[in-house]
């Protein structure tokens, strides 16, 4: 198979505007007869719905939650990245590009990241003019702060809050289109499956969360919106809800995964406390504006951090990244936290952690400006840890955050099946190997406003409007197969839990798949996790029946298919013999530690198709070219 | 606009006729302080020797207390069916006795303004100590002869006692909370309001039960 | 530690519903409060019965997902935390704990736990919002906001929407989550065109839905996991005057 991306031609500034002048447009009179299905509520999710409601089309959204206004997004704390350049510190549209292509240590689509920064601008006018309260100046003016990977000012922000208020704005819009009903809302609905007709997406089969009941949906096109897949590691700052179900379903059906191996581990996360443990909980990245990372000098210090003297302490982002010291991007500073934790110099229980001190901050500005700055955070850590980050330094540990890999879309963000598009962090197309911070919800607000709405207009103009209805041979099959699937899981009667077995999963992902892979440990990875799903299906434990609400029943779809999945993680990361951002193998490194990245042999986007259960999936390759940047050794010293 | 619909419209119905009503709880009780100077039957004669000015004052009385009564039954009606279920387990943080139970006060305060009138408006109650028909040494109506003999009654003076707690109860949340109604509060203002109306509660209540308790007592004869 | 647990158990909205019994053992103070039910629930699957149904996803206090009522406070009884931040380091070794659900008219029981918070929705649907198309918006710097009121409007804006204001309010009251609402957008410039609007319809939306009448209690701001504070009601009530005055 030939992956087109689609990118347009000619000069990388003109692309999108050539684009939008090339695609077929719906008329407005015609627009209300096609049906779009957008699943998820996300970010991507609720701004697509929304602006294509508003555009006049017939909408159906669906959520897993019980409301729109709790897709993930929302816990997105620090702020959202945008090209104004207002504090007039030289950023413009080519250097956001720059940053995040870089940042992405090149592996994502140049053309992708170059419109993403385009758009960025009218991502924030469009959230100001929904009401969004970004913080102000005393003047009245936006304020932006900085944020890793950036040597500018460009983030955007509302207090630790950005991705609340970002999705409390598209939220609001989604809401004001289910009034004047252009989009009809399914809360607590599950979509378990894609249904393809004739090799075009048409439609979904949904679970209702609350009666059970597994029904399908016709469209003339669909958009996941569904977000990423890190739960994998059973451990991860994402909600306990977040699943590669609806992708991982549309793999199955014939879309391809695009570099599933690349996640970003956070670095500024609460660390573990015990097995009990449901989830790790981020501090935003903001933090490392003004709080130094360090740990003591010497393997086995166990004084308390006040006691240790300046000259016993290792500022090690400092002492290895000058140029951007505490604010190196989230890949680094995870992997040199991972290090010196490694030689033993790491603190707290286990010495699986690093401090983040506001000492200096503190006395610098005064108590009351990093109160203001990070208020929220230095409670919500209290709370967590029962410890005064006023009084001692935090400790964090890197943690699953962030899904680069998706599912594989071209330059009008439609997957290899035609009909399928995917937006926000569900696809795979703007951060490369490696995403910056507050680019997650630019991308997903990007997707949602202004990108989706051209380009799926393109392909409905070439579709007849309800060419198929759910009494189609397809549905039917989708509605059977997903109906056996459910019974399956319930006929099981095993002894042990499914939490269990997403434990074992995720403590084996993180250990072989994690922050540092070899060659080794994904191969001993490879060959548990088929033996760890044989077991499942053998032995798992699902009480309840498929006709209630019965969140053991949903927990069980979802960590099947992650036991599917992390297969496909682990084989991507195995074939990439580099290393490059979040995806780090011990084989690839530089003398210095650095990831050796290798442009002659992995300067793709390696694209996976579904050939099977325990069947080896087969490998495609986008090639990535890059005319407008140099590939270069990412460096941040 | 005339009878309000909206809840917020109907609570500032309550909020108005209730601090309305209060102007004339303030009114009355400062009405109640002739009798330490002996000067109740003047007041009381006053206050009959201008028909015009009682008649107005109690159609509008009667017209306040409709509204008050009326939208305060609606409103808990509703309030109750809002809240079919109640907790196995409660637990009020900042939920007052006095606030959730305005509806059983009011009653209180609703039936004793009944009886109120019955006993030294109308006179019918105790017709042996009616003032109509017992004239002072000046022939006015023997106001002052009526409510001491009353509270000398330890029954009345019990009644009275506690329909005002009742009434105090019912201040004590009534007062703040209209302001609240009417968005007279900010972050500032809110813990003074609250402590204010408290306080004028008690000394609403001080202030009324002050008659009957000196009688009562015999401080007063 | 170990505790006894009473905790509401209904299979269905028709279902009658009772509190049941539950010890929790080995239970440790760094879980959080959701931790602790998830171990319970694990022992249940593990004899084969039914677990717990309860809502929750972020378990980072911002998604207002979960929310139960434990020792009858909404949102449990660490001020300003939900129930997912809520560490068990707070109760001691043999503690008895009760959990019920949310409980309004507006908030139907779908089982155990869940209950149904779609109405807060239908509230927003009525006018929660200011109808900005998407596109064709002027320049984010081209409204000047005040730095007062555009904190003012956040702290407005940080409501979760969990909907322990009403479980908590005598009347089952949903006041503070549409003042919340309407106090952010009649707060901001961008806001004001639709403000008058806004407030009527929102209050009215918030009767048609089932929710009571704010009687003044401030339950609401006691047990909102945000600290949305009871002025933001003065300020609906004042929007909703001026309104109709108009």
């Amino acid at each position: 198979m030939i992956l087109d991306g689609k990118t347009p031609s000619g000069p990388l500034p003109e692309k999108w505007d050539k684009r939008k002048q090339e695609m077929k447009l719906v008329s407005p009179a015609n627009k209300r007869k096609y049906r779009i299905i957008v699943v998820g509520t996300g970010l991507a999710g609720a701004s697509a719905a929304a602006t294509l409601g508003e555009l006049g089309y017939n909408v159906e959204s669906f959520c897993f939650q019980d409301t729109p206004r709790r897709g993930h997004s929302i816990a997105a704390q620090g702020g959202v990245n945008a090209a104004k350049n207002y504090p007039n510190d030289g950023d413009s549209i080519y250097r956001l590009f720059l940053d995040t292509v870089k940042g992405g240590d090149f592996r994502a689509r140049e053309s992708n990241v170059y419109r993403l920064a385009q758009v960025s601008g009218s991502v924030i006018d469009q959230a100001v003019a929904q009401g969004v309260p970004f913080a102000r100046d005393y003047a009245g003016y936006l304020d932006n702060r900085s944020f890793g990977g950036a040597q500018v000012s460009r983030t955007f922000y509302a207090r630790g809050q950005t991705g609340q208020q970002l999705l409390l704005g598209a939220f609001g819009s989604l809401m004001r289109q289910i009034r004047v009903g252009s989009v009809k809302l399914h809360p607590r609905t599950e979509m378990l499956d894609l249904v393809v007709v004739n090799g075009e997406a048409k439609g979904i089969t949904v679970r209702d969360l609350v009666t059970g009941e597994v029904s399908s949906h016709a469209a003339d096109a669909v958009c996941l919106c569904t977000g990423g897949y890190t739960n994998v590691f059973y451990l991860s700052t994402n909600a306990a809800g977040s699943n590669v179900t609806a992708t991982y379903r549309a793999f199955k059906k014939g879309a391809l995964f695009a570099n599933p191996c690349f996640t970003q581990i956070h670095p500024t996360c609460i660390p573990v406390t015990g097995d009990h443990q449901s989830k790790l909980t981020l501090m935003s990245e903001s933090l490392r504006n003004d709080g130094r990372v360090w740990v003591p000098k010497t393997k086995g210090d166990s004084r308390a951090p006040g006691d240790i003297p300046e000259t016993d302490r290792d500022y090690f982002l400092e002492r290895k990244y000058p140029a951007f010291g505490n604010l190196a991007p989230r890949d680094i500073s995870s992997r040199a936290a991972k290090e010196v934790c490694d030689e033993g110099r790491g603190v707290g229980p286990g010495g699986r952690g690093v401090y983040l001190d506001f000492a200096n901050a503190i006395g610098r500005l005064g108590e009351g400006t990093i109160r203001e700055r990070y208020g929220n955070l230095f409670e919500m850590y209290g709370q967590i840890t029962a410890e005064n980050a006023y009084q001692q330094p935090m400790r964090i540990y890197p943690a699953p955050h962030y899904a680069m890999g998706g599912l594989w879309v071209d330059y009008n963000l439609e997957s290899t099946i035609p009909g399928l598009f995917v937006l926000g962090e569900a696809n795979f197309s703007d951060h490369g190997a490696n995403r910056l911070g507050a680019s997650a919800l630019m991308q997903g607000l990007a997707d949602g406003y202004f990108i989706i709405s051209y380009t799926i207009a393109n392909y409905l103009a070439r579709a007849t409007p309800g060419a198929v209805t759910t009494n189609h041979a397809e549905f039917l099959k989708s509605r059977e197969d997903v109906a056996c699937f459910t019974s399956k899981l319930l006929a099981i009667n095993g002894k042990r839990t499914v939490n269990e077995f997403h434990r074992e999963l995720g403590r084996l992902m993180w250990e072989n798949v994690g922050m540092a892979r070899s060659e080794a440990s994904l191969k001993s990875a490879l060959s548990l996790i088929p033996r760890l799903r044989a077991e499942f299906w053998e032995n798992v434990k699902v009480t309840g029946t498929g006709t209630e609400l019965n969140q053991e029943l949903e927990k069980a779809g979802r960590v099947a298919d992650f036991l599917e999945f992390g297969e496909l993680m682990a084989l991507d990361a195995l074939h990439r013999n580099e290393s490059c951002g979040g995806h780090f193998r011990v084989e690839y490194e530089m003398p210095d530690g650095e990831a050796k990245r290798d442009d002659e042999n992995y300067c793709y986007v390696a694209a996976w198709e579904f050939k099977g259960v325990d069947k080896a999936p087969e490998l495609h390759k986008e090639p990535l070219t890059f005319e407008n940047v140099k590939l270069a050794v990412r460096s941040y010293k | 606009m005339l009878l309000p619909t909206s809840s917020v419209g109907r609570k500032l119905v309550m909020a108005a006729t209730g601090q309305l009503i209060i102007l004339f709880v303030i009114l009355h009780v400062l009405g109640n302080a002739t009798i330490y100077f002996g000067l109740l039957n003047a007041y009381a004669a006053h206050l009959h020797a201008l028909p015009p000015l009682i008649w107005s004052f109690r159609i509008g009385l009667i017209i306040l207390f409709s509204f008050h009564i009326y939208y305060g039954i609606v409103l808990t009606l509703e309030n109750n069916r809002a809240k079919p279920q109640s907790y196995v387990m409660r637990n009020d943080l900042s939920a007052t006795v006095a606030g959730r139970n305005m509806v059983w006060t009011g009653a209180v305060i609703g039936s004793f303004i009944i009886y109120h009138l019955l006993h030294f408006t109308v006179q019918i109650t105790n017709p042996g100590l009616a003032a109509a028909r017992h004239l002072d040494s000046l022939g006015r109506p023997d106001v002052f002869t009526m409510v001491v003999k009353s509270f000398q009654n330890f029954g009345i003076a019990s009644v009275y006692l506690l329909s005002m707690i009742a009434l105090w109860l019912h201040l004590s949340h009534g007062i703040q909370s209209s302001f609240q109604t009417w968005g007279l509060n900010s972050e500032q203002s809110f813990p003074i309001v609250k402590r204010l109306s408290a306080l004028a509660a008690i000394v609403l209540f001080v202030a009324y039960v002050a008659v009957p308790v000196v009688i009562a007592t015999g401080i007063l004869k | 530690m170990n505790l006894t647990l009473y905790v509401w158990r209904q299979k269905g909205p028709k279902d009658a519903g009772r509190l049941v019994r539950y010890e929790a053992k080995d239970v440790s103070p760094d879980m959080s409060f959701l931790e602790m039910l998830d171990l319970v629930n694990e022992g249940l699957v593990r004899k084969g019965d039914d677990p717990i149904a309860f809502d929750h996803d972020c378990r980072e206090g911002i998604c207002g997902m979960c929310a139960q009522v434990i020792n009858g406070i909404p949102q449990g009884p660490q001020k300003k935390t939900t129930v997912c931040q809520l560490h068990m380091r707070h109760f001691k070794n043999g503690d008895t704990i009760y959990i019920e659900p949310l409980r309004a008219r507006a908030f139907p029981v779908i089982r155990d736990l869940v209950v149904d918070r779609g109405s807060l929705d239908k509230i927003i649907q009525s006018g929660g919002y200011i109808s900005a198309h998407t596109g064709g918006v002027p320049d984010g710097n081209a409204i000047l906001i005040p730095k007062d009121d555009a904190d003012r409007a956040m702290d407005a804006a940080e409501c979760i929407g969990c909907g322990a204001c009403v479980a908590a309010c005598p009347n089952g009251s949903a006041m503070l989550f549409t003042a919340a609402k309407v106090t952010q957008l009649a707060t901001l410039p961008q806001g004001r065109t639709e403000a008058a609007r806004r407030v009527c319809v929102m209050t009215e939306e918030m009767l048609g839905q089932g929710f009571g009448n704010c009687g003044n209690h401030y339950e609401c701001q006691a047990v909102c996991p945000k600290d949305i504070k009871v002025q933001f009601i003065a300020k609906l009530n004042r929007e909703f005057i001026k309104a109709r005055l108009k």
